[in-house]
């Protein structure tokens, strides 16, 4: 039944990890994109990422259904978004300051409403096998793909679609790019950056559904482990894309499941270097498409690190 | 090494006391045969794992008449653990410390110890040796039989000879428990390998999820850990249809089926020993050890699926184990680089000292200790 596929085995493992690892950065990154096209940056979204899992998991306990967890999740990371952005819109309010004191708070809290949800075990969220037609077992689990990620895939295409060819992304790109130009067109920029803000809240709450309701699919205090962070930085990677954010999201995936598919094939060597793959990656990266003498390609004009 | 607060808040504390003392007599001393216990975990202490294993020893000994406990939870391996010593000492007045975690020892314990020569700290998993501060003791137990046990069960219920194991770090207790989790299931079929697959952190639950399945790839069918909390193994690995030995604590109903048994460490039994001794006057052994008779450890329930021809040879090798001065650890012996361990009839014991600084791998287990 179960088959040796020697380094075969790598692709495969990678495949899956992409899939299974990816979900959480791709919903995270989305939703940065939405705040930071808008012309603020959340920080904070680490913390929304967690008391999203949080909130998930104690609601689909509570309730038995996954998908109320998931819904919970979207409307605490909502109102998280909202907060950072009614706070933002006060004058000479620092947004990168104020994501760093949510990100503290999303988790503070997490921790202590989360404390007895530890324990219980939540339902989880349906997966579809679209490994039927392999025989190789290896092959048919890495395929097991979440619903959620087909609906992010889905979601980084129409948010592609709605910047690209819709009033309403219009309006948030015009609006992240140039604050005067959007009031001369009788625009209200503090209403819909903050309206932005909480809808890329949702989404990372939603990330934090993922990880708690579906992979690793449990609730502890140690899920994230910087998930969150890493994904707001994919998107600077991904130059404000979502399309780009997809396939930045996946390479993450991949690369962190190259260590265990590594040792798990016999390379045993220096595992704590393949863990870092991920990260040099990113570097590396960015300092291939980084230049001296233009300012980044696809940076809101109104973003505080870029202005 | 630098401690601006902690230095200026002992200072005061200092002069405070001197103060106190001199218009007073005595400073806040407890009623005779009363004591302040603090307990510090790394992790959250409800974690189904190591934290929880010591936070059930702690509520033991909250239930102690006399006793007050002190916890905090989440206390990171570094200055963190120094500052929340020194204000369970300072402010809580307890006398007696368990820093639960491994890498709160070295440097943190033997740097703290020092300063107060009244207060006794009791570390899990630390090797004291002589020329160490006398106010400090390590205790630990030979939690690796247990994993030998687990190998015995897994070693009978393996049909593809793999078994595989998600490790978090490789200090000298997680190698003792893979090298003695594959040494179990060998006395059952020579020819069973053990696949390891470090994550590098104790607790990373994506990792551990990621591990698990890269060995289910690997066609392992049986699957046990060495990470903080096992919840994601055991229910990653449950979820792929392996069979799943637990480690710390009873992991059972997160998997009722799949779950064969589980080394889970014993602690109220061993701290409400301890404490009892402090409250009677006595002193506690700098180096403390034991094992299943001792009542250090002690093995989950055997699951619904586990064979009649395993349970027999786990209970017998449990009754042996009973008597003390087991030897999972027998020559010939070599690791997996092909160095020789033990030569023809040489042992370690169980109570063997060189297991504690143990930093290879055997033979048959697929990995690497770098």
């Amino acid at each position: 039944m179960e088959s040796d596929l020697g380094l075969w085995a790598i692709p495969i493992a990678m495949l899956g990890g992409a899939i299974r690892v990816s979900t959480p950065f791709l919903f995270v990154s989305l939703g940065e994109v939405l705040t930071e096209r808008s012309g603020r940056i959340n920080l904070g979204l680490e913390g929304t990422l967690v008391f999203g899992a949080m909130s998930g998991y104690a609601i689909a306990y509570l309730s038995g259904s996954a998908w109320a967890g998931v819904l919970a999740a979207a409307f605490a990371g909502s109102l998280f978004g909202l907060l950072h952005g009614l706070i933002c819109s006060l004058p000479r309010v620092n947004d990168i300051a104020i994501g760093i004191a949510m990100m503290l708070l999303g988790m503070g809290l997490a921790f202590f409403f989360g404390k007895p949800f530890i324990q219980p075990v939540a339902p989880d969220l349906p997966s579809i096998g679209f490994g039927w037609w392999s025989d190789i077992p290896q092959l048919e689990a890495a395929l097991r793909v979440n619903v959620l990620f087909l609906i992010g895939a889905a979601a980084a295409v129409a948010l592609w679609w709605m910047f690209r060819s819709t009033r309403v992304g219009l309006v948030i790109r015009v609006v992240g790019d140039s604050t005067d130009a959007a009031r001369a067109m009788g625009l209200r920029p503090a209403v819909i950056r903050t309206l932005a803000t909480a809808a890329g809240g949702a989404f990372a709450g939603v990330g934090g559904a993922y990880l708690s309701l579906f992979y690793p699919g449990s609730w502890s205090e140690g899920i994230s482990s910087g998930q969150g962070l890493m994904a707001v930085a994919l998107v600077i990677f991904a130059r404000w894309n979502p399309i780009a954010c997809f396939w930045a999201a996946i390479l993450f995936g991949a690369a962190g499941a190259l260590g265990p598919a590594l040792q798990s094939v016999g390379v045993s060597e220096g595992y704590y270097l393949f863990y870092a793959a991920p990260y040099v990656l990113t570097l590396g990266v960015l300092i291939a498409t980084s230049s001296p003498n233009r300012a980044m390609v696809g940076a809101p004009g109104e973003l505080s690190i870029t202005k | 090494m630098t401690m601006p607060p902690f230095a200026r808040r002992r200072f005061l504390q200092g002069s405070a006391a001197l103060a106190g003392a001199t218009a007073l007599g005595a400073l806040p001393s407890m009623a005779a045969g009363e004591m302040t216990v603090g307990f510090i975990y790394v992790g959250p202490k409800d974690d189904f794992g190591y934290n929880q294993a010591h936070a059930e020893g702690a509520a033991a000994v909250k239930a102690m008449a006399g006793v007050t406990v002190v916890e905090e939870e989440n206390v990171a391996e570094t200055i963190d653990v120094q500052n929340t010593m020194e204000s369970m000492i300072n402010f809580d007045g307890a006398t007696l410390l368990f820093p639960t975690s491994f890498g709160y020892f070295d440097p943190h314990v033997l740097a703290v110890a020092p300063k107060y020569p009244d207060v006794r700290f009791e570390h899990a998993a630390g090797l004291w040796t002589e020329g160490m501060p006398t106010n400090v003791g390590s205790y630990f137990g030979y939690i690796g039989l247990g994993q030998y046990l687990n190998g015995i069960v897994a070693g009978h219920m393996t049909q593809t000879k793999r078994l595989g194991f998600v490790a978090a770090k490789p200090i000298p207790q997680v190698l003792q428990n893979i090298n003695s989790f594959l040494l179990g299931a060998r006395q059952v079929d020579p020819a069973i390998t053990c696949q390891v697959i470090f994550t590098g952190e104790w607790s990373l639950a994506v990792k551990e999820a990621e591990a698990t399945n890269a060995l289910a790839d690997a066609g392992c069918d049986v699957i046990t850990c060495h990470v903080d909390g096992p919840k994601v193994v055991i229910e990653t690995a449950a979820g792929r249809d392996c069979f799943v030995c637990g480690y710390h604590a009873n992991q059972a109903p997160l998997a009722p089926e799949k779950y064969l048994t589980g080394a889970e460490w014993n602690w109220p039994g061993v701290y409400t020993r301890m404490v009892q001794t402090m409250l009677d006057g006595g002193t506690i052994s700098n180096f403390d050890r034991g094992g299943l008779a001792e009542g250090y450890i002690k093995m989950s329930p055997l699951g619904p699926a586990v064979t009649d021809a395993a349970r027999n040879q786990f209970d017998a090798t449990q009754a042996e184990m009973m008597k003390g001065g087991f030897a999972a650890y027998q020559g010939p012996l070599m690791d997996n680089n092909g160095n020789q361990i033990l030569a023809e009839g040489e042992v370690f014991l169980e109570t063997d000292i060189a297991l504690e600084s143990m930093d290879y791998l055997v033979e048959g287990v697929i990995g690497s200790t770098s």
